[in-house]
C-alpha cells in the first residue's frame, strides 16, 4: 500500500543554515515572520509547524556567537498567537524539562491545546547543562545518565496531570446550577525521587487530551525513550541508508512496549533548493552554501574541531599544521554540534587528506563537510526523492528547514507540494481537525487509561 | 452630582476571569460556560473591551482549581496564552496577564511578555501576583508554606512570610526589566562585510544576584517593541504598596471611597520617590443596570442563585451607568488615573461598561473617543524609554 508523506514547516532557525545576508530574508522576531511561514504551511495542507528552542544564547571564546541568526521568541507565546492566524495546521515546540516543573508545562500545553482546538505538540528535551542553568533558578546540573529518567518522570507527571481530567466533569447547567460534576477532578499525586507533588491540576481535559508528543534525541536511552513515550522523532537520518537504518531500529523497538510501527512516525529535519531545472537548483544550491558558509563562519567551525582560537587563520587558505587540542571543551558554548566531533584527531586528520586531495581551503572544506542542503532539484526531482524516501521507509515524511525568513517555503508550497499530491501520496484538504488527526494517530480514550500503562518495559 | 469636563480623560480598564466575578455569572442568560476554555470566548470577550476603547484587560490566573464547588467555575487557562491567542485578532487595547512570580521562572516570563509584545505589536504587560498559598506550592513541589491565616497581618509569621514573598516579587520584576532591556534596540546588525548578525556589544549580561535567585542573561529574545512592556500589581496593604511603588508601572488599589483613595494614592506616591508616578487604578466590582432597582434585583438574583451575599476584596457597585460615572468623576479626584471594573457577570456588564459606561464618560468629556496611541505605554501617557544598558559599550 503507498504511504502517505507527512511534512512539517521548521522556522528557520538560529544556526548557520539560516541565510540573513540574503535581501530576501526578513525578520526573525516580529510575528509576521512566524504568521507568514505558518499561513504557507497550513495553505500547503502540512501536518505542523515547529520552533525549536534554545534557553541561552551560544557563546564562542566566551563572547556572544554573532555570526548566525541570534534571538528568538518565547514558544509557547507564539504558538498560542500562531492558534489565532491558522486553523488546522498542528503547533509544536521545544520545550526543556530540566528549566519547568510538570505542573507548569502541562498547564502551559494543555491551555495551548485547548485555545488552538486540540494542535499543539511537545518536542520534549532534556539539557543539564550549568551553563543555561545560570538563566534559572533551578539551575544545576545532572548527570547523562540521570537525564533521561529525570524526562522519563517529567513525561510522565505531565500525563498524570492532563489524564487527571476524563472530559466529562464540566456540566455547566444553568438551570440545575451544577458547573462540575465530580468535585475531584484534576485530583492527582506523584511522589518519587524527581517530583514530589500533589493536588488538583486546575486545567480540564483538552481536545486532544495530552499534546502530541516528539522526541529529538539520537542516543540509545533517547531512542528507548522514543519507543516508549512519543508519538513521533524528529529524526536526523534524511538519507536512504542511514534513514532506512533507523526506520527500523526504532520501529523495531516499538513492540515492547506493546505499541504499533504507525504510532511512532519518524520524521528527519530536511533543506532543499529548488530550481527550474536541476541544473538550476544546483548551481543555487552551490550559492547557498557559500552564504551559510562565510569565511568567518569557516573558522568559527573549525575552531568547534580544533577545540583552539584559529582567529589568525585565512579562510581561503589551507587547514592548520596544528592539531585539535584535546580535553575540555573551551572554545564553543551552548551548542549541541561540539558534542559531535568525538574523536577530534581523527576528523581533522580526515578533513586535512580531504583539503589535500581536493585542493580546497577552509571555507571550501567546511562547505563540503557540513549541512549540504537533502533536497536539491526541479520541483518534479525533489517531489520524486521525498517520495521516493517515504515508500522505501526511510522515513514517514520531512520537517523542512527553509533557508531564508519567512517567505522560503513558499515557493515549495506552491511547486513541489502539487506533485505530491497528483501522485496521491499528500493529503489535498485536511480530513481532521487535529494534529493527532493529521498524523494518523488514533485520538486517546476519552478516560484514558493510567498513564503507566504505555511507560511499562 | 453635575458633570464637569475632566481636566484629562481617565484611563479605564477592566480585569476578566471566567463568566465574570459573581460566583453564579456563568448561569445568567447570556453567559457561555461551556466555551471558557475556548479562544472565540476569549476573543469575543476582548473585542467588546476594545470596541469600548477601553486601556487594557487584564485577565486573572492562579495555579490551583478554584474550587471544589459544584456550583461555581472550575478551571482556568494559562492567562499569558490567553493573551497571546487574542492579541493578532486586536489592534490597539492592551493585554495585561496575571503571572504568579513564587513559583516561575523570571527568565521564562520576561521573553513571555516580550513576545507577548511582538505579538501584539507593542500592547503587552504583566500583573505580577504572589502565593503565599501551601496547596499552591504542593502543585510544583519545590518549597513549602505554613498553613497561616494570611488575613491577620498582625501575626508575626504572615508578616515575615508575606514580606519575602513580595521581596522576591521585587526581584523578580527587577530581573524580567533588566533581561527586556538586555539587547539594545539596534543590537541587529546585519554586516555582511564582518559576517555579523548582531553587534554582541549591544547585547548586557545582567547578572542578577538576589536572596531568592540568580540571572545570567541576556535574554534570549531581543529588546520588545515597548522597550519596557508595562508591570503591574494589585495591593491592599503597605507591603505591596511598596512593590507597586518600587517596582510597576501601574498599580490596582481597593479603597472604599474617595478620602480612602486619596491616602492610599499618597502612600504610594512618597513610597516611590521623584520617579514618574504610579498610574493608580481603583478596582471596583460593578452590577450595571438600566436603573438603580434593575442593577439591584440583577445582583440579589445572582446572589440568590449563589446562596449567599456576594462580598469583594474591592468595593461592589451597584447602580446605573450614569452613577457609576458620576462615582468615577468624584474618586478620579483623589489623585488617581483610573479605573479598573471586575464586570459581575459577562457579557452583561461588560457591554453595560463599554456600550453605556463609556459613552456617558466620553460626552462628559472624560474618556477617549478614538484609540490615541498604538501601544499600551502610549495609552497610559508613558513615553518609551532608553534602555538602561544602552551605549554602555562592551557587555
Amino acid at each position: 500500500m503507498t504511504k502517505q508523506v507527512h511534512l512539517a514547516a521548521h522556522f528557520p532557525g538560529v544556526n548557520n543554515t539560516t541565510v540573513w545576508s540574503d535581501p530576501r530574508s526578513g525578520s526573525h522576531i516580529d510575528f509576521d515572520s512566524f504568521a507568514h511561514l505558518a499561513k504557507t504551511a497550513e495553505r500547503a495542507k502540512f501536518d505542523f509547524l515547529f520552533l525549536a528552542e534554545g534557553l541561552r544564547l551560544r557563546e564562542q571564546h566566551g563572547q556572544i556567537y554573532d555570526l548566525d541568526v541570534v534571538g528568538r521568541p518565547d514558544t509557547f507565546t507564539v504558538l498560542a498567537a500562531l492558534a489565532a492566524v491558522t486553523d488546522r495546521l498542528g503547533l509544536a515546540g521545544t520545550i526543556n524539562s530540566t528549566f519547568n516543573e510538570p505542573y507548569e508545562v502541562a498547564r502551559q500545553f494543555a491551555s495551548l491545546d485547548h485555545l488552538s482546538g486540540g494542535r499543539a505538540a511537545w518536542n520534549v528535551v532534556t539539557s543539564w547543562d550549568a551553563f543555561t542553568g545560570e538563566n534559572f533558578r533551578r539551575g544545576g546540573y545532572l548527570p547523562q545518565d540521570a537525564r533521561y529518567e529525570r524526562a522519563r518522570t517529567f513525561l510522565q507527571t505531565t500525563w498524570e496531570l492532563y489524564d487527571s481530567w476524563h472530559g466529562d466533569e464540566i456540566i455547566a447547567d444553568k438551570e440545575s446550577g451544577v458547573f462540575l460534576a465530580n468535585n475531584q477532578a484534576g485530583r492527582f499525586e506523584h511522589r518519587d525521587g524527581h517530583f514530589d507533588i500533589g493536588g488538583q491540576f486546575n486545567v480540564p481535559r483538552s481536545p486532544q487530551g495530552r499534546p502530541v508528543v516528539f522526541q529529538a534525541g539520537d542516543s540509545e536511552e533517547g531512542r528507548e525513550f522514543a519507543a516508549s513515550s512519543a508519538d513521533a522523532i524528529f529524526s536526523r537520518y534524511g538519507t536512504l541508508t542511514e534513514g532506512q537504518a533507523f526506520y527500523a531500529d526504532v520501529k523495531g523497538r516499538l513492540a515492547r512496549y506493546g505499541r504499533t510501527p504507525d504510532q511512532l512516525l519518524i520524521l528527519p529535519a530536511a533543506t532543499y533548493v529548488l530550481g527550474d531545472t536541476d541544473a538550476d537548483a544546483a548551481e543555487l544550491a552551490r550559492v547557498v552554501r557559500r552564504q551559510q558558509v562565510s569565511g568567518q563562519t569557516a573558522i568559527a567551525f573549525l575552531e568547534q574541531l580544533w577545540n583552539r582560537d584559529l582567529s589568525g587563520y585565512d579562510p581561503d587558505g589551507p587547514l592548520p599544521d596544528v592539531d585539535p587540542e584535546l580535553g575540555e571543551h573551551t572554545i564553543a558554548r551552548g551548542r549541541a554540534s561540539v558534542r559531535m566531533y568525538r574523536d577530534p584527531l581523527a576528523t581533522a586528520a580526515q578533513w586535512r587528506a580531504k583539503a589535500e586531495a581536493e585542493k580546497l581551503s577552509i571555507r571550501d572544506l567546511i562547505i563540503e563537510v557540513t549541512g549540504r542542503q537533502n533536497f536539491i532539484g526541479s520541483p518534479a526531482t525533489v517531489a520524486a526523492a521525498i517520495n521516493d524516501l517515504v515508500q522505501a521507509d526511510a522515513s514517514d515524511g520531512f520537517i523542512l528547514v527553509p533557508h531564508i525568513t519567512p517567505g522560503g517555503l513558499d515557493e515549495f508550497a506552491d511547486t513541489v507540494v502539487p506533485l505530491l499530491q497528483e501522485r496521491g501520496v499528500f493529503r489535498t484538504e485536511y480530513e481532521g481537525s487535529t494534529l493527532r488527526d493529521h498524523l494518523g494517530l488514533a485520538p486517546l480514550p476519552t478516560d484514558a487509561a493510567p498513564a503507566s500503562a504505555r511507560v511499562a518495559s | 452630582m453635575t458633570a464637569q469636563p475632566a481636566a484629562t480623560p481617565l484611563h479605564l480598564a477592566v480585569a476578566l476571569d471566567g463568566a465574570g466575578w459573581h460566583p453564579a455569572a456563568w448561569r445568567e442568560p447570556r453567559a457561555r460556560p461551556a466555551e471558557l476554555f475556548t479562544g472565540r470566548y476569549w476573543t469575543d470577550v476582548i473585542a467588546e473591551a476594545e470596541r469600548g476603547l477601553l486601556d487594557f484587560v487584564t485577565i486573572e490566573d492562579g495555579f490551583s482549581l478554584q474550587s471544589a464547588h459544584a456550583e461555581r467555575v472550575a478551571g482556568r487557562l494559562d492567562a499569558v496564552l490567553i493573551a497571546a491567542r487574542v492579541a493578532p485578532l486586536t489592534r490597539h487595547i492592551g493585554l495585561i496577564p496575571t503571572v504568579v512570580v513564587t513559583h516561575t521562572e523570571p527568565f521564562h516570563i520576561s521573553k513571555a511578555i516580550a513576545t507577548l509584545d511582538y505579538a501584539s505589536s507593542g500592547r503587552a504587560g504583566v500583573r505580577v501576583r504572589v502565593s503565599a498559598s501551601p496547596r499552591e506550592a504542593a502543585l510544583f513541589g519545590r518549597r513549602t508554606f505554613p498553613a497561616l491565616n494570611l488575613a491577620d497581618r498582625d501575626d508575626p509569621a504572615v508578616r515575615q512570610l508575606v514580606a519575602g514573598l513580595f521581596d522576591e516579587a521585587a526581584d523578580f520584576v527587577e530581573v524580567i526589566r533588566r533581561l527586556w532591556d538586555s539587547w539594545d534596540d539596534d543590537a541587529e546588525i546585519r554586516d555582511a562585510a564582518t559576517g555579523r548578525f548582531i553587534d554582541r556589544d549591544k547585547l548586557h549580561y545582567i547578572d542578577f544576584s538576589g536572596d531568592y535567585f540568580s540571572v545570567k542573561g541576556p535574554s534570549i529574545t531581543p529588546r520588545p517593541p515597548q522597550g519596557q512592556p508595562i508591570v503591574s500589581a494589585l495591593g491592599h496593604a503597605t507591603v505591596p504598596y511598596q512593590l507597586i511603588a518600587r517596582a510597576a508601572d501601574v498599580g490596582f488599589v481597593t479603597p472604599i471611597d474617595a478620602g480612602h483613595a486619596r491616602q492610599i494614592v499618597a502612600e504610594i506616591d512618597d513610597a516611590r520617590g521623584a520617579a514618574e508616578p504610579v498610574r493608580i487604578f481603583a478596582d471596583l466590582v460593578v452590577f450595571l443596570g438600566h436603573s438603580e432597582a434593575a442593577a439591584a434585583e440583577r445582583k440579589a438574583r445572582l446572589d440568590e442563585l449563589a446562596g449567599y451575599e456576594y462580598t469583594s476584596d474591592a468595593t461592589v457597585f451597584t447602580g446605573t451607568p450614569a452613577q457609576l460615572a458620576d462615582l468615577l468623576t468624584e474618586w478620579r479626584r483623589a489623585g488617581l488615573s483610573g479605573f479598573r471594573l471586575r464586570p459581575g457577570a459577562i457579557p452583561d456588564d461588560l457591554e453595560a461598561i463599554t456600550r453605556d459606561l463609556v459613552p456617558e464618560l466620553q460626552r462628559r468629556g472624560a474618556f477617549r473617543t478614538a484609540y490615541e496611541a498604538d501601544t499600551l505605554r502610549g495609552l497610559l501617557g508613558l513615553s518609551r524609554p532608553a534602555s538602561r544598558y544602552a551605549y554602555l559599550g562592551s557587555n
